[in-house]
């Protein structure tokens, strides 16, 4: 949706990635359709799918990007709070993540971007520490990153920010990634037993985070709608997300409505998994009207 | 209140067997509401023949809560003038609104009362209210604009 934002802004026409019905996204289908060439000048990808769990092979694209001229940008948002990411190596010019999925604040958020780039971008907010020499007839701008963090800064966000990478930091992002993938593959085992259950993306934990969308249907084949999937499971101290996850075109590739997501962390256990199998055995039946 | 108690038979009865779904023709205005925290959809159309309601018919996507309420809505005001429903629109939503406080009169709400359960769940009443909104909306529109029939006939 921003895209759509600066293509109406700007002009630009705005062109799709389409994903395997895996999950996966769908590469070959891009170079049969010519959809990277020479008229690209951004190619924003996601980093690990928020819906699917996807992870995507992100130094590929940014490679396929960089042979023609374009600018990658990356939300990282899912993969750095799971993955050990080496920002250097990833090969992306811009990458995006956010506070509050890796045990930190709301409302703040980290752009890391190559510094030729930020030092060539414009700002995007005037206020205070982005100036460098004010005139009444016009101003220059501080260097990044002090350009684009006009204004007063969230200050107690930005330290609590710090405090959760030195959190995360001490267990090890290594630690956190093996823990990431063992809760993975232990729940998609689970639900894999499920009947009525079919999850949406990669149903094995390879190349996969710990987020899982699914739909439900009852014995008899009716869907259960995923906000009467999570209420119930609420009921039961189960907390999973209902809707579109912000992703109402990929919903409608996969030909569902909306779908019901459980996510894992670092805190997540076996037992909680299971609470979450029973809990859907539960809703299942409830709905079928077998209890 | 356990969440069991909110999905009362009744409830679940409408969801499975919607009353009075799908669109039909003719109808003097259509409406689409939507919820977009979760997705639910409504097309809903009326028709009415002066100050009655004689038909609500609507196409919808959502979860039982939404379902039921659509359906057990258009039990209660089709065939109904149009104030008494604007009425009943009120005092479910007042209902709806009252967080559980308030002890729904079952001789006009019929069905309606078995909502009163969810109120108690704020996150749900946007659910039971989408197609009496859809309603309230399809009602005003129909009012306000003038129908086709009658632009003919003035024109003649």
């Amino acid at each position: 949706m921003p895209w759509q934002l600066l293509a109406q802004r700007s002009g630009a026409v705005l062109r799709w990635f389409d994903v395997t019905n895996q999950g996966r996204l769908d590469l070959d289908k891009a170079a049969a359709e010519g959809l990277i060439n020479e008229r690209t000048k951004i190619i924003s990808v996601t980093y690990v799918s928020n819906v699917l769990g996807t992870v995507n092979p992100i130094s590929h694209i940014a490679a396929l990007g960089h042979a023609v001229g374009a600018t990658v940008v990356v939300d990282a948002s899912q993969a750095v709070p799971q993955l050990a990411v080496d920002f250097a190596a990833l090969g992306a010019d811009l990458v995006a993540f956010t506070g509050h999925k890796m045990v930190g604040p709301t409302g703040i958020g980290v752009l890391w971007g190559r510094y030729e780039l930020l030092a060539a971008l414009p700002p995007f907010l005037g206020g205070g520490e982005m100036i460098e020499i004010v005139t009444m007839e016009g101003s220059t701008y501080a260097p990044p990153p002090h350009r684009f963090e006009a204004g007063t800064p969230p200050i107690a966000q930005a330290v609590g920010l710090a405090a959760a990478a030195q959190y995360l930091g001490a267990i090890g992002m290594d630690q956190i990634s093996d823990h990431e993938r063992d809760i993975t593959a232990y729940a998609l085992q689970g639900l894999r037993t499920l009947p009525g259950l079919t999850i949406l993306g990669p149903d094995e934990a390879v190349d996969r985070g710990g987020a899982v969308s699914f739909t439900l249907a009852a014995p008899d084949g009716q869907p259960i709608h995923p906000h009467d999937v999570s209420h119930l499971l609420d009921s039961r101290g189960i907390a999973v997300r209902a809707g579109h996850h912000c992703a109402r075109p990929l919903h409608e590739r996969f030909g569902v409505q909306s779908s019901t997501r459980a996510s894992f962390y670092l805190y997540t256990t076996h037992a909680e998994i299971d609470a979450l199998i029973d809990g859907l055995d539960y809703t299942t039946s409830f709905f079928g009207g077998l209890r | 209140m356990k969440v069991e108690d909110l999905y009362q038979e009744i409830i679940l009865d409408h969801y499975r067997t919607k009353h009075h779904s799908g669109l039909r023709q003719p109808y003097d205005a259509e409406v689409r509401h939507v919820n977009p925290t979760c997705g639910d959809e409504v097309l809903l159309r009326v028709r009415l023949d002066g100050d009655t309601v004689t038909d609500v018919s609507y196409e919808a996507m959502g979860c039982s809560i939404s379902q039921a309420s659509t359906s057990v809505m258009t039990d209660l005001v089709i065939g109904n003038d149009i104030a008494y429903d604007l009425d009943l629109y009120e005092e479910f939503l007042t209902m709806m609104q009252s967080k559980g406080q308030i002890e729904p009169d079952e001789e006009r709400l019929e069905d309606g009362i078995a909502f009163a359960g969810v109120a108690k769940f704020p996150a749900r009443v946007k659910c039971a209210l989408i197609g009496w909104s859809a309603f309230r909306d399809a009602v005003l529109r129909a009012q306000s604009e003038p129908k086709a029939s009658v632009v003919k006939e003035m024109e003649q």
